[in-house]
């Protein structure tokens, strides 16, 4: 069932295996061989927590159909590309790494994410990137193709999102129609491109100046979506190019004035 | 302009005669009530939260504090409490954020119950003399134990020989079936937290990190600490999740059910901004539910997703305020993965919680217990999962109650502060405990002693744990399972009948 | 305080239940007089492979429908071949029961499962029909019990005109429930019979434990549940006999960390599983069975065994003895030589560790 190549990489073939025996297969392989640079998993269908807690930097694990639920969680170094959609919340709580996800994400993707970074060609669900977090070098990165279903960046607390807005041939999508984005956003910023009203915003979210340092900072994980999907220079020097909305916290303290002390 | 000031709550008087003018009050005060003026010492009363640091540091006794005897005019319905409360709320329009456990006079079943002792029948037995086990282990047991049966050769014969075939899951074993409850590293200071780490270790149990991260200093006991996940996420990496002996997933708390959780940017400092793993000075917000769960099948899934992640090797408990509906809540975790379902009752403790939440969500403990336990056996899983009671758990009698209404071990959280030295004056929020305990101040921080408060927390642990012995021996039990559960040896006193079913427990005299 | 008794003839030698009776009556200074039983193994030759279930029904003068009632739920899994009123002598007791039997085959599309079935209906029975109670539902057995000094309890049904191979007794002095006929030991639930001398002090905590393996408790005696939890234990979850008495009568914590690895894991995870079952307090116990146990070295013990078991502590009195094919466990050696003055050897077992005697082959 699975063999391993003189460049060490390994095939291993889901059908109908269980979660827990396909993950334990994995961390077989990786106790038994510690040399392994790849994991081809084919014929995934909803295994959930396919390299959840693997701390391996340099380890690509590549998946061929749908995995499940929480791909990648508490994951420290590897790189998973999926060929396929995900279920909800890739990336969950992730540490490093990267996750690139050809198809969509589900809800929740990149949910507390503390550090690496997650490319998703398509669309994500709702609450993507929520209660995101930086402290120090871990800064937790999702780039979205497509669009993102609202409350995106909710309580957000640091890092950063870009959302793309181009379908699968790269043409504009049109405006975005997200709702609540950015509610309760005390950290980090969000990127759009295109236009947003501030009736989309949610609370504590405010729209800031879209200045050139901003398209400094964005520019670099717009270049490794492109390099990381193949698309076109061309498509590339026209997104890094456009205008973007740019959403970040009115304040560091949204909710500072909520209460008042019962001093009895 | 309206008057909007209420009347100070306290009265605080320094006695002239006695008091040297050593400013000791001024210096311990981290509330400012103190000043000196000339040669005398002003007082500001409506600072003042009785948390009697100045009156234990005075070396005169100079300072005496009162209610303030201010009269409000009499009424059944607009209590004074009433009254002051729309005033605060009309002159700032804020929620009332408010400090430990449920203020209102909810009955306390604990001392509606009493105990029993043997006498003729059958003997009681000294704890001192004979022998007396509360061990307990919490975590996953199986239905029934399977065994294969080998053939071995032994000093050259061939015997058959029973084997174990069941395996048993990571438990963590207990000598006493008290832990600390988790309080977060943020909430409390780093000193508060060592003492506690110290105390579990020498009394052979466990605490809780709560959901502040687990900090570097509190490694050297990381075998006696729980780590919790709540639906923050901070601190959590693989490192934590593998570090202590169990993990704890936060659902909600006991004195503000169904809401999340606020440290505010003044506590996080620099020290708390690490363990937590987020920026100095900004707010650490807890969601309100987890967002990757929204149903009992998604919490199932972040309980083996833990488990994937530590290879199921650790336990996984889930905590849950205790609600309406807990029974129903605690099956649903039974037949996840969990370990052991942590109960929280309405009484339970907190560093910051709106009062309206505090005073007015959850259901007591003592109910929570009985009704989780009595589902879990009708639905014959009890024996499967573990049960751990919190909030409000004063003394080793409730200690044994809760145990004898059928859980397996308790969290203290509040009575381990006590034990260091808090008054329970209920600002912790501020960040100006005078104690050293429930502040990130370092010139506060530094005044609780580490190794003294941990005696402390240990001694409490010790006591209570030998009366709990005393009170086996007395109902003729020498091991803690034959207490678990066993409603007999409790009665109700002054219960209704409805009262006396949901604990499932007679009447005295019955 | 209570007395019990119990033996057996190894070689399954039939012996009249007079014997049991006088050896009782030695011990009727730890009864009061407010309860006596028995039970003979072998007694009901003729029946060998049916169940005996003998039932109490209230003496009210519509008796007969209360029978009825228990004959209709019997016959809703199973055949009775024969029922019949308990010879009893009048005139010694006050009857507040009739004691009626059944012997009951079940149907055939109940063989796989008739133990469970039978523990069904006798808790069915127990619970439902009002006036009925089934005290005795093993086969080739019967428990014999009243309200009554072991004399009167021996002569009220004709014991002497029992021959059995194993007979246990038992004179009770109650405690914490009324003396009731039901209340009587021994405790009976299919081939498992049980005397118990002591309190349970676990008996809330083992009460619970059994019932959520469906066990029901309705005797208001703490006795019942040592035979439902050796049922469970030993019948149902299979657990080698020693192992079940280990987890009835733990070994210390103490001990068990200081026992080699393999056998220290074996006691932890007896004591972590079956900490519903421990029984604690003071506590003698014999019980018969012939219900099959599995041993520890994988030996089966399909016929008869006798078991004597007291408390880790030993907070209550129990003596062995042995001749020649007799086995005998009892409060006091005195009753044991009332029978029986010549013995081959006389001990008392250690706190905590089983007295097992079973037939030879």
């Amino acid at each position: 069932m699975e063999k391993v190549k003189e460049n060490m990489e390994v095939i291993l073939d889901a059908k109908d295996l269980e979660y827990r025996e396909l993950n334990e297969k994995i961390h077989k392989i990786l106790n038994e061989n510690p040399n392994v640079k790849k994991i081809i998993l084919k014929n995934v269908l909803g295994q959930r927590f396919i390299g959840n807690g693997i701390q391996k930097k340099g380890l690509i694990i590549e998946i061929y159909g749908v995995p499940g639920g929480d791909l990648g969680m508490f994951m420290n170094g590897p790189t998973i590309i999926v060929h396929g959609n995900t279920d909800h919340a890739p990336g969950n709580t992730m540490d490093d790494g990267k996750i690139i996800i050809h198809g969509s994400g589900g809800d929740v993707t990149g949910h507390s994410m503390r550090g690496g970074k997650i490319f998703v060609r398509g669309n994500v669900g709702y609450r993507s990137g929520i209660h995101m977090k930086e402290y120090k070098d871990k800064f937790p990165v999702l780039v979205v193709g497509r669009t993102a279903k609202d409350f995106l960046g909710e309580y957000m607390a640091g890092g950063i999102i870009v959302v793309l807005n181009i379908d699968n041939k790269g043409n504009d999508l049109g405006k975005i129609k997200g709702k609540m984005i950015g509610t309760g956003i005390h950290g980090g910023s969000i990127y759009i491109r295109g236009k947003i009203d501030e009736s989309q915003l949610g609370v504590a979210a405010d729209i800031k100046e879209f200045t050139e340092e901003d398209r400094k900072r964005i520019t670099p994980y717009i270049e490794e979506f492109c390099k990381e999907f193949g698309l076109s220079d061309e498509l590339k020097n026209k997104l890094i190019n456009s205008e973007y909305t740019k959403i970040a916290p009115i304040s560091k303290r949204p909710f500072g004035k909520l209460y008042t002390p019962d001093l009895r | 302009m309206i008057p909007s000031t209420v009347p100070p709550k306290y009265r605080v008087e320094v006695n002239p005669d006695r008091c040297m003018l050593c400013e000791r009050c001024v210096k311990e005060c981290s509330w400012g009530v103190y000043r000196r003026e000339g040669n005398k010492i002003i007082t500001y009363s409506n600072r003042c939260g009785a948390c009697q640091r100045c009156v234990s540091m005075c070396p005169r006794d100079a300072i005496t504090i009162h209610e303030n005897p201010i009269c409000w005019r009499e009424h059944p319905l607009w209590t004074k409490e009433a009254r002051e409360d729309i005033i605060n709320q009309s002159r700032t329009g804020c929620i009332l954020l408010s400090g430990m456990g449920n203020a209102k006079e909810y009955p306390i079943y604990y001392d509606k119950i009493v105990l029993d002792a043997c006498q003729v029948t059958n003997p009681s037995i000294d704890p001192l003399r004979e022998p007396m086990e509360l061990r307990t282990y919490i975590g996953k047991k199986p239905k029934k134990l399977e065994f294969d049966f080998v053939e071995e050769e032994i000093d050259g014969k061939r015997i058959k020989k029973a084997k174990l075939k069941t395996k048993i899951a990571p438990n963590l074993k207990l000598e006493t079936p008290i832990m600390i409850a988790h309080m977060s590293y943020g909430a409390l200071s780093l000193n508060a937290h060592k003492a506690m780490a110290k105390a579990v270790k020498e009394c052979g149990t466990f605490m809780g990190t709560g959901e502040g991260g687990l900090h570097k200093a509190l490694y050297p006991y990381a075998d006696h600490i729980i780590t919790q996940i709540a639906s923050g996420r901070f601190g959590v990496n693989e490192d934590y999740l593998s570090k202590g002996a169990a993990i704890e997933i936060k659902i909600g708390q006991g004195a503000k059910p169904g809401i999340g959780g606020h440290l505010p940017g003044e506590k996080v400092s620099a020290e708390v901004s690490m363990t937590r793993m987020i920026p100095e000075g900004s707010d650490a917000i807890s969601p309100a539910p987890h967002h990757d769960i929204y149903s009992i099948e998604d919490l199932a899934q972040l309980v083996r997703s833990l488990k994937e992640a530590t290879r199921w090797k650790v336990p996984i408990f889930v905590k849950i305020a205790a609600v309406h509906n807990v029974a129903a809540i605690a099956n649903g975790i039974a037949t996840s993965d969990a370990d052991a379902v942590v109960i929280d009752g309405f009484k339970g403790g907190t560093g910051a919680a709106p009062k309206v939440f505090r005073d007015n969500v959850g259901i007591p403990i003592e109910m929570a217990i009985a009704a989780v336990d009595k589902r879990l056996r009708d639905e014959g899983v009890r024996n499967e999962i573990s049960i751990i009671a919190s909030g409000g758990i004063r003394n080793s009698a409730d200690v044994f109650k809760s145990i004898a209404l059928g859980a397996d071990a308790v969290y203290i959280g509040t009575a381990a502060m006590i034990a260091m030295g808090c008054r329970v004056c209920g600002r912790c929020y501020t960040g100006q405990c005078a104690w050293g305990i429930a502040t990130q101040k370092p010139e506060l921080v530094n005044r609780l002693d580490v190794e003294e408060a941990s005696k402390r927390v240990a001694n409490l642990i010790k006591a209570w744990t030998l009366e709990i012995k005393e009170l086996l021996g007395a109902a003729g039990i020498n091991s803690i399972e034959s207490l678990r559960g066993n409603r007999d040896r409790l009665r109700g006193v002054g219960l209704n009948e409805v009262e006396l079913k949901a604990l499932g427990i007679k009447h005295a005299g019955l | 305080m209570c007395g019990i008794i119990g033996f057996m003839s190894r070689k399954k030698r039939l012996i009249s239940g007079d014997r049991i009776a006088i050896a009782l009556d030695s011990l009727k200074e730890r009864g009061n007089g407010q309860g006596s039983g028995y039970v003979g193994y072998g007694i009901y030759p003729k029946f060998k492979d049916s169940y005996a279930i003998h039932v109490f029904l209230d003496n009210v003068p519509n008796y007969d429908e209360i029978r009825e009632k228990v004959k209709n739920t019997l016959e809703k899994y199973g055949y009775v071949l024969k029922d019949e009123e308990i010879p009893t002598k009048e005139g010694i007791l006050e009857k507040e029961h009739i004691p009626w039997r059944f012997f009951y085959d079940f149907d055939e599309k109940y063989r796989d499962i008739e133990e469970d079935t039978m523990v069904k209906i006798v808790m069915e029975i127990n619970d439902k029909i009002d006036g009925a109670f089934v005290f005795s539902s093993g086969k080739n057995l019967g428990v014999f019990k009243a309200s009554g000094w072991p004399m009167e309890v021996a002569k009220f049904y004709k014991l002497n005109e029992y021959k059995g191979y194993m007979w246990l007794s038992h004179a009770r002095y109650p405690t914490n429930t009324r003396g009731w006929w039901g209340g009587a030991h021994p405790f009976n639930l299919l081939n498992w019979s049980v005397v118990h001398n002591g309190e349970i002090t676990s008996y809330g905590t083992n009460k619970r434990y059994v019932e959520s393996f469906g066990y029901k408790c309705r005797m208001l005696t703490d006795t019942e549940v040592v035979a439902y939890i050796f049922d469970l234990l030993i019948r149902k979850h299979k657990l080698p006999v020693e192992y079940a008495l280990n987890a009835i009568s733990p070994k210390f914590w103490k001990e068990i960390d200081n026992m080699p690895e393999e056998e220290r894991k074996i006691h932890e995870a007896i004591r972590m599983t079956y900490g519903g079952a421990t029984l604690n307090g003071p506590f003698a116990i014999i019980v018969g069975t012939h219900e099959g146990m599995m041993f520890m070295n994988g030996d089966i013990e399909k016929e008869s065994a006798m078991v004597g078991l007291t408390d880790r502590i030993k907070l209550r009195p129990l003596v062995a003895a042995e001749k020649d094919d007799l086995a005998f466990v009892s409060s006091e050696e005195a009753a044991i030589r009332k029978i029986c003055p010549e013995l081959d050897k006389v001990w008392m077992p250690d706190a905590g560790m089983p007295v097992i005697a079973r037939i030879e082959k």
